[in-house]
């Protein structure tokens, strides 16, 4: 029996009022990928500080190797060998592969001057490990987010690395960006490194990783091995209850075309787009990172001019020419990047919430802030939203109720056409499973929804009807029974699909 | 808990620092000269405040919608001039409506240029306060402007006359306090500006007209100057090109000690006030004493860094950077 890279016991953290890790402990074996899950709020987050000497836990130990530590700070942790990749990348767009990697440590020469030749050698002996295209004199800012990423896990290599952890890594990458970065792990865990994996997915929990520790309100639950557990068990752990993975197979009265497109085209983002969502129904849009779903919304929410081709509503045409406008004619649109284009995080979640109706919510020339918080009372309780209260800034809000208050805010528009883009991005599964329960109820009572998505499983659970795009066209069109994970993945990798209207 | 951890009064301190430190300020000040706490010089201070305060409330505005306006000091100046020359041209009734329209046309333009064109606030308001001033002196010719009858004209009740007991300055300042203090706090326009300012792309992402909000604050700062201007040109009656000189540096360290952040998205009128107030008696305080009265332009810029240092401090909630 090999002993740990990391130990931790029993980590107590509280602070003011909560017990944000209450008795946990873990051990990262070497080579082992080790999973870290729990909902947004579990305490995830918070050990890894503890973990990062960002905060100083109130209780228990830390042990790498056999010797106990205490993680002062950052720089600490670094040098013991622990080092993260975060989700938000930290580099320097202006300066070369090399000198994001040695950044604060470049090699000198006489005269403080920079050894550039010893530099690009140093980089290109770890770019090699990492098998990437580009070499040690690529600009970062020209980089794909994948090989960006590949960046930070560069830098991670240039210390004796003991644990890597990994936060939610695979947040913006595609599907064929995974594989490479998969490859990778699968490198650090030969080497025997500890790897610590933080995601919400459960594919690649269950691809990748060795065994799943859980936690569940700041409590660890439990350490299983991944290959003698399944999906259920897992999210029952995290959430303490069972939760519905099945494919969409109820379909509700459609009503009229709410939405028609007729070969819509917006330069090279997409071309010759046509399609029709009734009331009534979920149209999902699943394609790749770039194949054009967000454009077609932003054009719909009058964001952007079609370079051709008509949009109907309700059989009439329509110009949209600005989200105003879109707003004037019933259309709703929740955006894809929840804090930079769905909230304003220093206002409160009843202002955010009346943001798009402000205007007409007036008593006299002020706003009638009694009607407004009723409408927040009102889809606070519709959608479950956990809040102290409405005054609460938003940016003290958890991810999942985040997107609540978006969603709440474009609701209480009462739309004709909701359009909504990445509806689960980096939310817990609890919550997760909620809004998809909410996209079917509000097709159920009438509402025409579409549903952007880079997550296979969501639009198989939602939609009525699949739409696939690659690179700009729709491939395929799907019915919920007819689509298969494999016809779907074809479509959106432009493999074999057949044009359909 | 009878021991605060050092990080406890770093935080209090960051937060509650303005405050303090004005505290112990105006103590040690009245110690200095018992002089300074007597209502006679708490009256005076609110008075001289006046002209500061009125266009501190503009400014104000754009502050929350995530802008600069570095103009006004010379936006002043020229409103000054201008209804001192029209005074006696057209007389004080037209007079004074011109020189309103004339100043909401260069608030206009920098807000065309800086919401519609969306170029950025800072150089295009520290090019017009370069540009104002051009047009002030090349307007007066480089002369100083005076009222020829200055006994015999209504128009220096604005800052002159006072109505029960209370300076006219003063109750125009408190009025239009008021008044714009409603606006933003109370009403769809202001609602907007924090959006604007607190996230200036998920405000069009709900339909927010986003240049349009920028453009009607830089015309409320313009609307806020030109009644400053009256109330110098009327106080004075006689006026110099560079009166409003510098000025744009004292509106903005008392926006800022009213804790509106730099970064948009926060602040309030009656914050401001509280900053004018602060600075106000900073700047009377150094008078008493005894320093010279240029020492005030190296305070306002102490107070400005202090200002933003502490609000910077109190959002990390320590006072050093733990990175730098």
């Amino acid at each position: 029996m090999t002993d740990p890279v990391l130990h931790l016991d029993d980590i107590v953290k509280t602070f003011p009022g909560v017990r944000a890790l209450d008795g946990v402990s873990f051990s990262v074996m070497p080579g082992e990928v080790h999973a870290l899950m729990g909902e947004n709020g579990a305490g995830k987050s918070t050990l890894m500080k503890v973990l990062g000497g960002i905060y100083q836990p109130d209780g228990g130990s830390i042990h790498v190797g056999k010797e106990r530590v205490t993680m002062a700070g950052p720089l600490e942790a670094k040098a013991k060998g622990i080092v993260f990749i975060h989700q938000e990348l930290s580099l320097a767009e202006e300066l070369s592969v090399a000198e994001n990697i040695y950044l604060g440590e470049l090699p000198r020469k006489s005269f403080g001057r920079v050894d550039w030749h010893r530099l690009a050698e140093q980089t290109n002996l770890i770019l090699q490990k990492l098998n990437v295209g580009f070499d040690a004199t690529t600009r970062v800012g020209d980089l794909s987010i994948a090989n960006q990423q590949m960046v930070e896990i560069a830098r991670a290599l240039t210390v004796d690395a003991k644990a890597v952890i990994f936060d939610e890594p695979t947040a913006s990458l595609t599907d064929a960006e995974k594989v490479v970065l998969f490859d990778v792990i699968s490198d650090l865990q030969k080497e025997g490194v500890g790897i610590i994996y933080i995601s919400h997915r459960m594919e690649e929990i269950f691809k990748i990783t060795d065994r799943i520790s859980i936690l569940r309100d700041g409590q660890y639950q439990g350490t299983v091995n991944t290959a003698e557990t399944h999906e259920e068990a897992v999210t029952q752990m995290m959430i303490g209850r069972k939760l519905d993975l099945s494919r969409n197979e109820t379909h509700h009265e459609l009503g009229d075309v709410a939405l028609e497109v007729r070969g819509l085209s917006c330069g090279k983002l997409y071309e010759d787009i046509s399609f029709e969502v009734r009331r009534g129904e979920v149209v999902g849009f699943y394609g790749l990172v770039g194949a054009g779903r967000t454009e077609i919304a932003e054009t719909l929410f009058g964001l952007r001019d079609p370079s051709a081709g008509q949009i109907l509503l309700d059989g009439e045409e329509v110009r949209i020419t600005s989200p105003n406008d879109a707003i004037a004619r019933g259309i709703s649109l929740v955006p894809e990047d929840r804090k930079g284009q769905g909230l304003v995080l220093g206002m409160n979640c009843r202002d955010n919430m009346t943001l798009p109706q402000v205007q007409d919510l007036t008593s006299g020339p002020f706003v009638a802030e009694g009607a407004e918080v009723a409408i927040f009372d009102q889809y606070r309780d519709r959608l479950d939203i956990r809040t102290p209260g409405w005054k609460q800034l938003v940016g003290n809000l958890s991810g999942g109720n985040q997107q609540k208050i978006v969603i709440g805010k474009w609701l209480s528009m009462h739309p004709n056409v909701l359009i909504v883009d990445e509806p689960t991005r980096g939310i817990d599964v609890g919550s997760k499973s909620e809004i998809h329960k909410l996209l079917r109820e509000l097709a159920a009572q009438g509402y025409a929804v579409m549903v952007i998505s880079s997550e296979m499983p969501e639009v198989l659970h939602v939609a009525d009807r699949i739409v696939a795009m690659y690179s700009g066209r729709i491939m395929r069109t799907f019915t919920s029974e007819e689509v298969t994970e494999d016809s779907l993945i074809q479509a959106i990798s432009g493999l074999g699909g057949h044009e359909a209207a | 808990m009878a021991t605060l951890t050092k990080q406890q009064i770093g935080t209090v301190l960051a937060k509650q620092g303005i405050l303090i430190a004005f505290a112990v300020f105006m103590v040690a000040f009245t110690l200095a000269n018992p002089k300074f706490i007597s209502i006679d010089n708490l009256f005076s201070v609110v008075r001289s405040s006046a002209i500061l305060g009125v266009m501190a409330l503009g400014v104000t505005f754009v502050v929350i919608s995530g802008n600069l306006d570095l103009s006004v000091g010379s936006m002043m100046s020229f409103s000054t001039i201008v209804v001192l020359d029209l005074h006696d041209k057209i007389g004080p009734a037209l007079a004074i409506p011109a020189m309103f329209a004339m100043t909401l046309c260069l608030g206009a333009f920098i807000g065309f240029l800086v919401g519609y064109l969306r170029l950025n606030s800072l150089i295009v308001t520290l090019g017009m306060l370069s540009a104002i001033h051009g047009l002030t002196l090349t307007y007066s010719g480089g002369q100083n402007m005076d009222i020829a009858d200055k006994e015999g004209t209504w128009f220096s009740v604005f800052g002159q006359g006072s109505a029960l007991g209370i300076p006219v300055p003063i109750l125009i300042f408190v009025a239009l306090a008021a008044f714009l203090g409603i606006m933003l706090a109370k009403t769809p326009f202001g609602r907007k500006v924090y959006a604007v300012g607190g996230n200036g792309t998920a405000a069009t992402f709900s339909g927010i007209r986003r240049a349009r909000t920028v453009f009607a604050c830089y015309i409320i700062s313009a609307f806020c100057v030109a009644t400053a201007g009256l109330i110098q040109a009327s106080r004075s009656l006689g006026s110099q090109n560079t009166v409003g000189q510098g000025l744009e540096l004292e509106v903005l360290a008392a926006v800022i000690l009213g804790g509106a952040s730099l970064l948009g998205g926060s602040g309030a009128i009656f914050k401001t006030v509280i900053g004018v107030l602060i600075l106000g008696f900073i700047q009377n305080g150094l008078l008493l004493i005894g320093l010279q009265f240029y020492v005030q332009f190296v305070v306002t810029w102490v107070i400005i860094i202090l200002a933003v240092w502490l609000d910077i401090a109190a959002k990390r909630g320590k006072l050093w950077s733990p990175i730098a």
